[in-house]
């Protein structure tokens, strides 16, 4: 190899360090399509990652890492192959590699930059195919775009480090045996599987943000791997509007974050957050990303989602917020993805927009369906706009019905205070 | 280049094969389809399953039962055997089988017998180490 080093310049411990963090995910990618192997690629570089550990301090930092760290992963990988008889096409990546090897020492060569950047989106849409169950495709994500440790994300999703490790291997052999390509798909399925990569980059991100168990660090950890990767998809594919939407939608719940859980752990809801805990960078952020979807004029449920967000956000306080228009977006959810998550919410707004009645006449339907009986969220609202609307004797009887059907202790203690404090006030709380 | 076996699962309450012309003709333009791509290696349709008889050996006792190994609410119909560089291409020929609107097709890589055989021989050659 012919770099410049420059010894002394960086310390190795933190260079190597560095390279790990941001460099890690795209010479993977390029190792995986040079080699034709999830996990031999994977151990090449593992292999490369010592080597740097061994020989920088001694040799200075190259003034490439990545490149270093490819050239040098590629050659282990070969040393690997050479032992690894049974691996069918064996002389045929030998030779591909030794191609590969050749062709980089040319001093004329020079990294095709778009071919890397492919090369992290092939990794991408490979990890989330949807050959391989969900819970693989989040696992994989994690492990070969993120980084993380089998481990880490064992303790993250609450299983057995042994159990995480076997999903993992057996998300790599089905790649493998299956032949699933290396290779962003077809214009003909292409809308399709990007809409499962947005699902598994939300659910990474939901996974971090909503769940209350686990290791509250990990947790926070996926919330910023999510957001990593909404980035990269952003960058890589600026011409999807959803993209956008999803990137806007995780940065501006995560700008909440902090605010969302007080001293003691309890969740704090959005209209009782201290907004000077929010994250104005993140928000700032969040609402960039909105406006570079918003002209594509590609609407779909990330970018609604995002807009509600924005507006809640935007607002100096809850009551000010654009309750009007947040009812509207919430619609047009409903239109697009209709679920009684989104109804309730709309009804919510409805309200706040234009009365508890216009809200509870939103309700009305769900509450007929027999489906949602045992709905939870539905009748704590429909307790709070029939309290609203001044029919305390409704809204008891639904906070009850709130009660019976909560199992998480914080929340039926804030029903019940609601309810008590209903009698004796009357009409005097109406909005 | 890969194969992949494409076994075609229909209900048992669905229409039986090669009753009805239309379908017929639906079946023999996508066999042909497979054949015009270059992909077709082999591919049949079933008898159906009162026409099956299981066999095993226990004990060195050989048993047959009338009929398929279990009940169950699909069976397999019939197969085709494709050649096809990776599952995207596999599993778009499988989408377009006449009755995957109704019945459901699994999509099973061939075990590539050469890299069996390459890794037996390096487990001899361990041996002789």
């Amino acid at each position: 190899m012919h770099d410049e080093r420059r010894p002394g310049a960086t310390d190795p411990a933190a260079a190597v360090e560095l390279a790990f963090r941001e460099e890690r995910a795209a010479v993977l990618a390029t190792l995986i399509r040079h080699v034709g192997d999830f996990q031999l690629a994977e151990d090449a570089l593992q292999d490369a990652f010592a080597a740097a550990v061994a020989t920088w301090p001694r040799d200075g930092v190259p003034a490439n890492p990545g490149a270093w760290l490819t050239t040098t992963a590629r050659r282990r990988a070969i040393d690997r192959l050479r032992r690894a008889r049974s691996i069918a096409d064996r002389a045929d990546r030998l030779a591909e590699l030794a191609r590969l090897d050749a062709h980089e020492n040319r001093p004329d060569s020079s990294v095709d930059e778009s071919a890397v950047e492919d090369d992290r989106l092939r990794l991408i849409f490979t990890c989330c195919h949807p050959a391989l169950a969900l819970p693989a495709r989040v696992a994989l994500t994690l492990r070969m775009l993120g980084g993380l440790t089998t481990g880490e994300i064992a303790r993250a999703f609450l299983v057995a480090e042994p159990t995480m490790g076997q999903r993992l291997s057996r998300a790599k052999r089905k790649i493998a045996d299956a032949h699933i390509p290396y290779r962003v798909p077809t214009d003909d399925v292409l809308p399709d599987r990007l809409r499962g990569v947005l699902m598994v980059v939300y659910l990474i991100f939901n996974e971090g943000y909503e769940a209350s168990e686990g290791d509250r660090l990990v947790r926070g950890e996926l919330c910023s791997e999510a957001i990593r990767l909404g980035r990269l998809l952003a960058k890589l594919m600026p011409d999807d509007a959803e993209v956008w939407g999803l990137l806007a939608l995780m940065l501006l719940h995560d700008a909440r974050r902090a605010a969302r859980v007080d001293a003691s752990g309890r969740y704090v809801p959005l209209d009782e957050q201290d907004r000077s805990l929010w994250d104005q960078g993140r928000i700032r952020e969040g609402l960039r990303a909105l406006e570079r979807g918003l002209p594509l004029r590609r609407p779909g449920p990330y970018q609604l989602q995002a807009a509600i967000s924005a507006l809640h956000v935007e607002a100096p306080s809850p009551e000010e917020a654009d309750w009007a228009q947040i009812a509207q977006l919430y619609g047009a959810l409903a239109r697009m993805q209709p679920s009684p998550v989104v109804e309730v919410n709309r009804a919510v707004a409805v309200a706040f927009a234009s009365g508890a009645d216009e809200g509870l006449a939103v309700l009305a339907p769900l509450l007929d369906d027999p489906a949602l009986d045992r709905y939870q969220p539905l009748h704590a609202a429909h307790a709070d706009l029939l309290r609203r609307a001044g029919d305390v004797d409704g809204a008891a009887r639904a906070y009850t019905r709130a009660v019976e059907l909560t199992s998480n202790a914080v929340e039926r203690a804030e029903l019940e205070r609601r309810r008590d404090a209903l009698h004796g006030s009357g009409r005097r709380f109406a909005r | 280049m890969p194969q992949y076996m494409l076994l075609i699962y229909t209900p048992v309450d669905g229409p039986p094969a090669g009753s009805d012309p239309e379908q017929s003709a639906k079946w023999f333009e996508y066999t042909q389809s497979l054949m015009d791509a270059g992909v077709h290696v082999a591919g049949d349709a079933l008898q159906g399953v009162d026409s099956a008889t299981t066999v095993r050996v226990r004990d060195g006792e050989t048993q047959i039962i009338d009929g398929p190994f279990a009940e169950t609410k699909e069976f397999l119909a019939g197969y085709y055997l494709l050649d096809c560089p990776d599952l995207d291409t596999a599993l778009g020929h499988a989408a377009r089988i006449p009755n995957i609107h109704y019945g459901s097709t699994e999509v099973r890589p061939v075990l590539d017998m050469s890299a069996v055989l390459a890794e037996a021989g390096q487990g001899q050659a361990t041996q002789q180490q």
